[in-house]
């Protein structure tokens, strides 16, 4: 453990702690910051107010919207001075948003990667190779940190370019690599492709840093299976700081929270009432020491669960389930609720099949129309036709008796989906409602 | 002797089948005889052809998805009724083509046909008590 002192802090500690930094957080942001006074005025809710950890329902949630509406620098609660440096999500999906940091948020951001890694078995005898993006996005320069602060050996090779991300795991003896998910899949396509001699059991590599999008458990048996590596779960998100806000401990049964610096709630995305543990729903999150980008109830959309269960690791941080899904990635088709991951799941169960897939919904006329490309690699194909298609009803069929609706299954030549060496494209949305 | 065919995935969709044939055609491979099998969607293109292992070699570097089957080769006569004999034989051994095509080119007075079986060895052993010829590989790519 990197910090036993905070990551096995009797729950009861923890709580008083948690109320003590939501006080300061929550008097930080309503002090130097125009925005939030304004919010927290409107809903009539004051710092002052904030006397138990039940108070926190009185306090107004935050949305991707507001953080768009105060593009760039408006959220920002210290002096620009302050500010030594600056990160940015991609904005795919409308503005960008742009998060700070003080010197002393680095640090912090730093220490829970670092405790991230430690909690994956990693010590400063391990060589990390960082193969997520260094720029803007959180994940390079994240894990640069973190793996600094713990003292292992730090390869700051970026994403992309497979073929040297090969060849250092080999020269430099790398133990363990950083990168997304579906960029680990894409590692061992390639390696059975087109480096068949290369045998990550004659390498020193036995773990993978995996994250920055949401993956399912058979994900990570294909990845373990086909690499012969542990894939260990990274959480984050650059709202809150990046990544390190929860991760995988050797137990691999769900992530701790860091929680003497993210406070967490389930709430009910549709009414926004806080749910008891144990209950699924969208996690909100409020950063107790964030100084120059704090988060005051950020409404993540991330869809999980909360729970204590007397961890082996020792631990006595709160777990999140692996995040089933978004609630804004959330597909309703036809009236049925349907998350990407749970598309995953069905084509993962039918032999073979790998999860290089898409989702395109569109709608015709008044029906939303459904169709999933599968890519076709070896393994599945045959020269009978008759194979061909029974794949293709064997996955539409698990399609309606698992998700509840039908759809069209194309399958397509390998290489035919836009796989970007970050995060995939898994679902087209071209219904305009 | 069996005969190899190399079967290919191939979208169907304008661009796609002459995507596979430069990369054979750069790879010096020469086409004996081919078929596709097509839906809406994508088609199987089955070829003998003088090198399959190279020619899976070169679309596989290229990400394109194949594979390699076992295929009889039968010479029959060019003649009516020589197909209808040829099948009779499977049939009454209930043994099911799964699918056959025949070649473009005569052999002298022999039209060659290719049949795609579950279970090869059972058709082989089928054709031979029944006194008709096998081609072999090397008599169709002529070398």
């Amino acid at each position: 453990m990197f910090n036993k002192e905070f990551e096995a802090m009797p729950l009861k500690k923890m709580k008083e702690l948690q109320l003590e930094r939501l006080r300061w957080a929550t008097g930080h942001a309503y002090k130097n910051n125009a925005f939030y006074k304004k919010k927290f005025d409107a809903a009539g809710f004051h710092p002052d107010q904030l006397k138990t950890l039940d108070d926190m329902k009185r306090v107004p949630l935050l949305t991707k919207q507001d953080m768009r509406d105060n593009y760039p620098f408006g959220l920002f609660c210290v002096p620009m001075d302050r500010v030594v440096r600056v990160h940015s999500s991609s904005g795919t999906t409308g503005n960008a948003t742009v998060v700070g940091y003080t010197k002393n948020d680095v640090g912090v951001f730093a220490e829970v990667v670092a405790r991230c890694l430690a909690s994956y078995g990693a010590t400063e005898k391990d060589v990390i190779q960082v193969a997520y993006g260094y720029g803007l996005f959180t994940g390079g320069l994240g894990l640069h940190y973190g793996s600094e602060k713990l003292g292992a050996m730090t390869i700051p090779i970026s994403g992309g370019n497979t073929e040297r991300q090969l060849m250092l795991i080999k020269d430099f003896g790398t133990t363990m690599i950083a990168c997304t998910p579906s960029y680990m899949l894409n590692i061992a396509d390639y390696i059975e492709k087109k480096r068949p001699d290369f045998k990550i059991k004659d390498t020193k590599l036995r773990a993978g840093i995996l994250g920055a999008e949401p993956w399912s458990e058979n994900m990570r048996k294909e990845i373990e299976h086909r690499l012969g590596i542990d894939a260990y779960d990274i959480y984050g998100l650059s709202e809150i700081i990046g990544p390190g806000v929860s991760c995988d401990c050797s137990e691999k049964s769900g992530l701790h929270v860091f929680e003497d610096h993210f406070y967490v709630e389930i709430i009910d995305p549709e009414t926004g009432d806080i749910l008891p543990e144990g209950s699924k729903g969208e996690i909100v999150y409020t950063t107790l020491t964030k100084e120059a980008f704090p988060a005051i109830r950020y409404r993540s959309r991330d869809i999980t669960r909360l729970y204590h269960d007397h961890c082996k690791c020792g631990r006595t941080l709160v777990k999140m389930e692996k995040v089933s899904g978004r609630s804004d990635d959330m597909l309703i088709i036809r009236g049925v609720n349907v998350f990407p991951s749970q598309i995953e799941s069905v084509l993962m169960e039918v032999e073979g099949t790998e999860p290089h897939y898409q989702i395109i919904v569109d709608r015709k006329g008044a029906m939303d129309d459904v169709e999933v490309m599968v890519e076709v690699s070896e393994k599945i194909f045959s020269d009978e036709l008759k194979v061909l298609d029974g794949l293709s009803k064997k996955i539409s069929d698990r399609f309606r008796s698992v998700l509840g609706i039908s759809a069209k299954i194309t399958l397509v030549e390998p290489m035919t989906i836009a796989r970007s060496e970050g995060k995939a494209v898994r679902v087209v949305d071209k219904r305009k409602i | 002797m069996n005969v190899t065919q190399l079967s290919v995935f191939v979208e169907n969709k304008p661009g796609h089948l002459q995507g596979v044939l430069k990369i054979l055609g750069e790879a010096n491979i020469n086409i004996v005889t081919l078929t596709i099998a097509e839906t809406s969607d994508f088609g199987i293109l089955r070829m003998i052809v003088n090198d399959p292992e190279n020619g899976a070699k070169a679309l596989r570097d290229n990400h394109i998805t194949c594979s390699i089957t076992d295929v009889l080769a039968i010479e029959i006569d060019d003649k009516p009724g020589s197909l209808y004999r040829a099948i009779e034989t499977f049939s009454r051994r209930q043994l099911n083509i799964e699918y056959m095509y025949a070649f473009t080119e005569k052999r002298q007075d022999k039209a060659v046909m290719i049949f795609r079986f579950d279970d090869i060895e059972a058709a082989k052993q089928a054709l031979a008590e029944e006194g008709y010829g096998i081609v072999k590989r090397i008599d169709i790519i002529g070398e």
